[in-house]
C-alpha cells in the first residue's frame, strides 16, 4: 500500500486510462504545455503527446462541444474545466447537448465524454472560483455524477467515469489535492452508483462528501470521546445515487445526518433527506438534520470563507442535535 | 464484371436530375407536414426550409455517409438529403416508434447515423463547436472524413459560432461551416442584428476561407460546398461558406411572416430554386419528359412513404425510459 495524494492519484488514473486505450485523450485550458492550473496533468504530454494531451483557447462551448462531437465518433475525451464555476460559461453545452444527445437520437449515439471540475471553497478565490456545482445539475436526466472523497475513489472514479458510455461529470475538491490517502497498486475501477462505509458507528448516520467527508470524520473522532457513534457514508455519486446503502445505515441507527459544502434549496443532500423520509420514515427516531453552507455567493477574506464553509464543529453540532445530545 | 464506360454528360445528366429529385422531394415533404400539422397530427412546432432546397441539397451531395452532417431545427431537408429515408422521417415527426429517433426527438431532432446525419438541434450555435469535435475525431483517426454545419444568419452572432469557428481554424480541422443566410433571425432582417451585409467576412476574423455563393443555384452550392470538403479532406483546414437564400413561409407554423415586404418575397418566389433549375436544364437539352420523370418519381415516394408512416404504431409510453441512465 502506498500513500498518494489526490493530485497524484487523480493524474495516475489519467495516465492508466491513457495507457490502457488509444481512444481516450485530454483536452482543456493550459493542461498540455503548462500541465494544468493546479497541475493535474503535469508530464503527461510528455509522455502521451500533444494529440492526446492537448491545449484548448479559453473556449469552454468549444471545449465541451468537441469532446462531445469526438466521443460520438468512439473516442473517450476527458475534458477539464479549470474551475466548475466556469461550468456556467458552456452549461447549453453540458445541460443541453452532452446529457440530451444519446435520449433525443433514440439511441444512435453515445456520448463516452467525462468532464472534470475544479470543485470546492477554501482557498480565497472568491465568488467565480470556489463554488461546488454538481447540484446544478442534479435536475438534468442524462449525466453522471462523481463525487470523489479520497484518493483512492478518485483514482477508481476516474478510471470507471472514462470506461462509462454515458457522460460523466467528475468533481474534484480544489483544497483537497495535497490530501494524502491509501491506494493500492491495481485498483479497480468501481462501479459507478456506489456507496461507501467510510467509518462504521451505531448512534447516527452522518453522509458527507469530498470537503465535508474530511471533516465529517473530524467530527466523528471528537464525538467518539463523547460516546457518541457515528458512521459515516460517501456516496461517492450522486447519479447514480446508491440510496439503498444509505438507508441501510439507517436502519441501523434510526439517525440522519447530511453534511454538504453548498446551500440548502434545491441540494443533493436535501434531495437525500426528501427520499429517507418519503421511503423509509419508519426507521426514523428523529428528524433528519442538513448542515449547508450559508445562502450567499462565497466571500473572498478568510474570516468570511472559513464561517461560510461547515466546520467540523458545526457538523458535530448537528450530530449532538440528531442524537439528543445538544 | 465488365467496365461499362457512361459519357461524361450522361453522368452529369443524371447527377442534375438527382439534385433536382432531392429538391421536389423535400419541397413535397414539407408541404405534407403542413398538411399534417393543420390536422393536428404533428406536434410542438416545425421550422420548413421551404425554398431553402438548393443549400440542403447542393452541401451533402460532396458528403459520404462516413461524414458527419449536422444540422438546425430547419433541418428536415439537410437530413433527407444526406439520404434519409422518407417514410422513417415523417414517422419521427408523427412521432412514431418507427421514427428515425424512436420519436425521442421530432421534427427539431431529427438523426440517421447510418447516413451520416448526426443530428439536427434546437438550440442555435450549439453544433458548431459538435462539428468541430467531428473534425478532431476525423483528425485523430488518421481519416479523410469532414464534418459540415449548417447554421442560420442569426447563428453568427452567437458566442458557441466564434468559439467553434476559432478552434477550427487553429486547429485545421476538416469542418465547414455553411451558413444559411435566408435574410432572416427567426423575425428580424440581418441589417437590424448584424453589422455586416456580407456574412462570409465572418471567416476573416478566423483567417479561414470564406465564400458566398447563391444558395437557390443548387449547382452552385454544390461546387462551391466541393471545394471546402477537397481541402477538408486534403489537411488544408476548415471553410466558410455563406449560401445566399429565401425561406418561402415564416419562421415556424404561427409565423405568417408578415413583416417581410411583398415586393422582397415576390422577388424571391420568382427565384424559386426547383423551377430555376427545371428551366436550367431544359435549356441545357435534358428531355423534357426526363424533368417531368423526376417530379413524378418524387411526387409518388412522398405520397407512398407518408402513407406507410401513418399507418406504423405509436411507441408504447415504457419506451421513454429508454436510452437513458434511469
Amino acid at each position: 500500500m502506498s500513500e498518494v495524494t489526490f493530485r497524484d492519484a487523480i493524474k495516475l488514473g489519467m495516465a492508466d486510462a491513457l495507457a490502457a486505450d488509444p481512444s481516450v485523450f485530454l483536452l482543456g485550458e493550459d493542461i498540455a504545455e503548462a500541465g494544468g492550473t493546479f497541475k493535474l496533468t503535469e508530464g503527461l504530454m510528455d509522455e502521451f503527446g500533444v494529440e492526446r494531451v492537448r491545449d484548448t483557447p479559453i473556449s469552454e462551448q468549444a471545449i465541451i462541444g468537441a469532446a462531445i462531437g469526438a466521443s460520438i465518433r468512439g473516442l473517450r475525451p476527458v475534458a477539464e474545466l479549470m474551475f466548475a464555476d466556469f461550468a456556467a460559461v458552456c452549461f447549453d453545452q453540458i445541460a443541453n447537448q452532452l446529457a440530451k444527445y444519446r435520449y433525443m437520437t433514440g439511441g444512435q449515439v453515445t456520448v463516452p465524454a467525462t468532464v472534470r471540475l475544479v470543485n470546492g471553497a477554501g482557498g480565497g478565490f472568491g465568488a467565480q472560483h470556489s463554488q461546488s456545482v454538481e447540484n446544478w445539475f442534479l435536475n438534468v436526466p442524462g449525466l453522471k455524477i462523481a463525487v470523489p472523497g479520497s484518493p483512492a475513489d478518485a483514482y477508481a472514479l476516474i478510471r470507471a467515469a472514462v470506461r462509462d458510455d454515458d457522460p460523466v461529470l467528475f468533481f474534484e475538491h480544489k483544497a483537497l489535492y495535497n490530501v494524502k490517502g491509501a491506494l493500492e497498486p491495481g485498483d479497480e475501477p468501481i462501479e459507478l452508483g456506489s456507496a461507501a462505509i467510510v467509518r462504521q458507528g451505531t448512534d447516527v448516520t452522518l453522509v458527507a462528501t469530498q470537503l465535508m467527508r474530511v471533516r465529517a470524520e473530524e467530527a466523528a473522532a471528537t464525538l467518539e470521546g463523547e460516546g457518541i457513534s457515528v458512521e459515516i457514508v460517501d456516496p461517492r455519486t450522486l447519479v447514480p445515487l446508491d440510496i439503498a446503502t444509505i438507508t441501510g445505515s439507517v436502519e441501523r441507527t434510526n439517525r440522519l445526518v447530511v453534511a454538504q459544502e453548498c446551500s440548502h434549496d434545491g441540494s443533493w443532500g436535501a434531495s437525500i433527506v426528501s427520499r429517507v423520509i418519503a421511503e423509509s420514515f419508519d426507521l426514523l427516531d428523529g428528524p433528519p438534520v442538513v448542515v449547508s453552507a450559508d445562502a450567499t455567493p462565497i466571500p473572498y477574506a478568510g474570516p468570511l470563507e472559513h464561517a461560510w464553509i461547515p466546520d467540523a464543529g458545526r457538523i458535530a453540532n448537528a450530530v449532538r442535535t440528531s442524537v439528543g445530545a445538544a | 464484371m465488365n467496365a461499362v464506360s457512361v459519357p461524361s454528360d450522361r453522368v452529369d445528366v443524371d447527377e442534375a436530375l438527382g439534385l433536382l429529385r432531392g429538391m421536389i422531394e423535400i419541397r413535397l415533404f414539407e408541404e405534407e407536414i403542413q398538411r399534417l400539422f393543420n390536422r393536428n397530427l404533428v406536434r410542438g412546432s416545425t421550422h420548413l426550409c421551404t425554398g431553402q432546397e438548393a443549400v440542403a441539397v447542393g452541401a451533402c451531395a460532396p458528403l459520404r455517409t462516413t461524414d458527419a452532417m449536422l444540422c438546425t431545427y430547419r433541418g428536415h431537408g439537410a437530413v433527407l438529403a444526406m439520404g434519409a429515408p422518407l417514410d422513417r422521417t415523417f414517422a419521427e415527426i408523427l412521432g412514431k416508434a418507427e421514427g428515425l429517433c424512436a420519436g425521442k426527438g421530432g421534427s427539431m431532432h431529427l438523426t440517421d447515423v447510418e447516413v451520416g446525419a448526426y443530428g439536427s438541434f434546437a438550440i442555435v450555435g450549439a453544433h458548431l463547436p459538435i462539428a468541430a469535435g467531428f473534425g478532431l475525431a476525423a483528425r485523430y483517426a488518421g481519416t479523410d472524413d469532414v464534418s459540415l454545419c449548417f447554421f442560420g444568419d442569426g447563428s453568427t452572432n452567437i458566442g458557441a459560432f466564434h468559439e467553434a469557428m476559432n478552434l477550427a481554424a487553429i486547429w485545421k480541422l476538416p469542418t465547414i461551416f455553411v451558413c444559411e443566410n435566408n435574410l432572416y433571425g427567426e423575425y428580424s432582417p440581418v441589417a437590424r442584428t448584424t453589422p455586416l451585409e456580407d456574412l462570409s467576412r465572418r471567416a476573416d476574423g478566423y483567417a479561414m476561407p470564406g465564400v458566398r455563393v447563391d444558395g437557390n443555384d443548387v449547382r452552385a452550392v454544390r461546387a462551391t460546398v466541393a471545394d471546402a470538403v477537397d481541402r477538408a479532406r486534403a489537411g488544408d483546414g476548415p471553410t466558410f461558406v455563406e449560401a445566399l437564400t429565401y425561406r418561402h413561409k415564416g419562421h415556424s407554423r404561427t409565423d405568417p411572416g408578415t413583416y417581410r415586404p411583398q415586393e422582397e418575397v415576390d422577388a424571391w418566389l420568382a427565384r424559386d430554386p426547383i423551377p430555376a433549375f427545371e428551366r436550367v436544364l431544359i435549356e441545357e437539352g435534358v428531355p423534357a419528359e426526363r424533368v417531368e420523370a423526376a417530379r413524378e418519381a418524387a411526387t409518388t415516394a412522398v405520397a407512398e412513404h407518408l402513407d406507410r408512416a401513418l399507418a406504423w404504431p405509436d411507441p408504447l409510453p415504457a419506451a421513454r425510459f429508454d436510452h437513458v441512465y434511469v
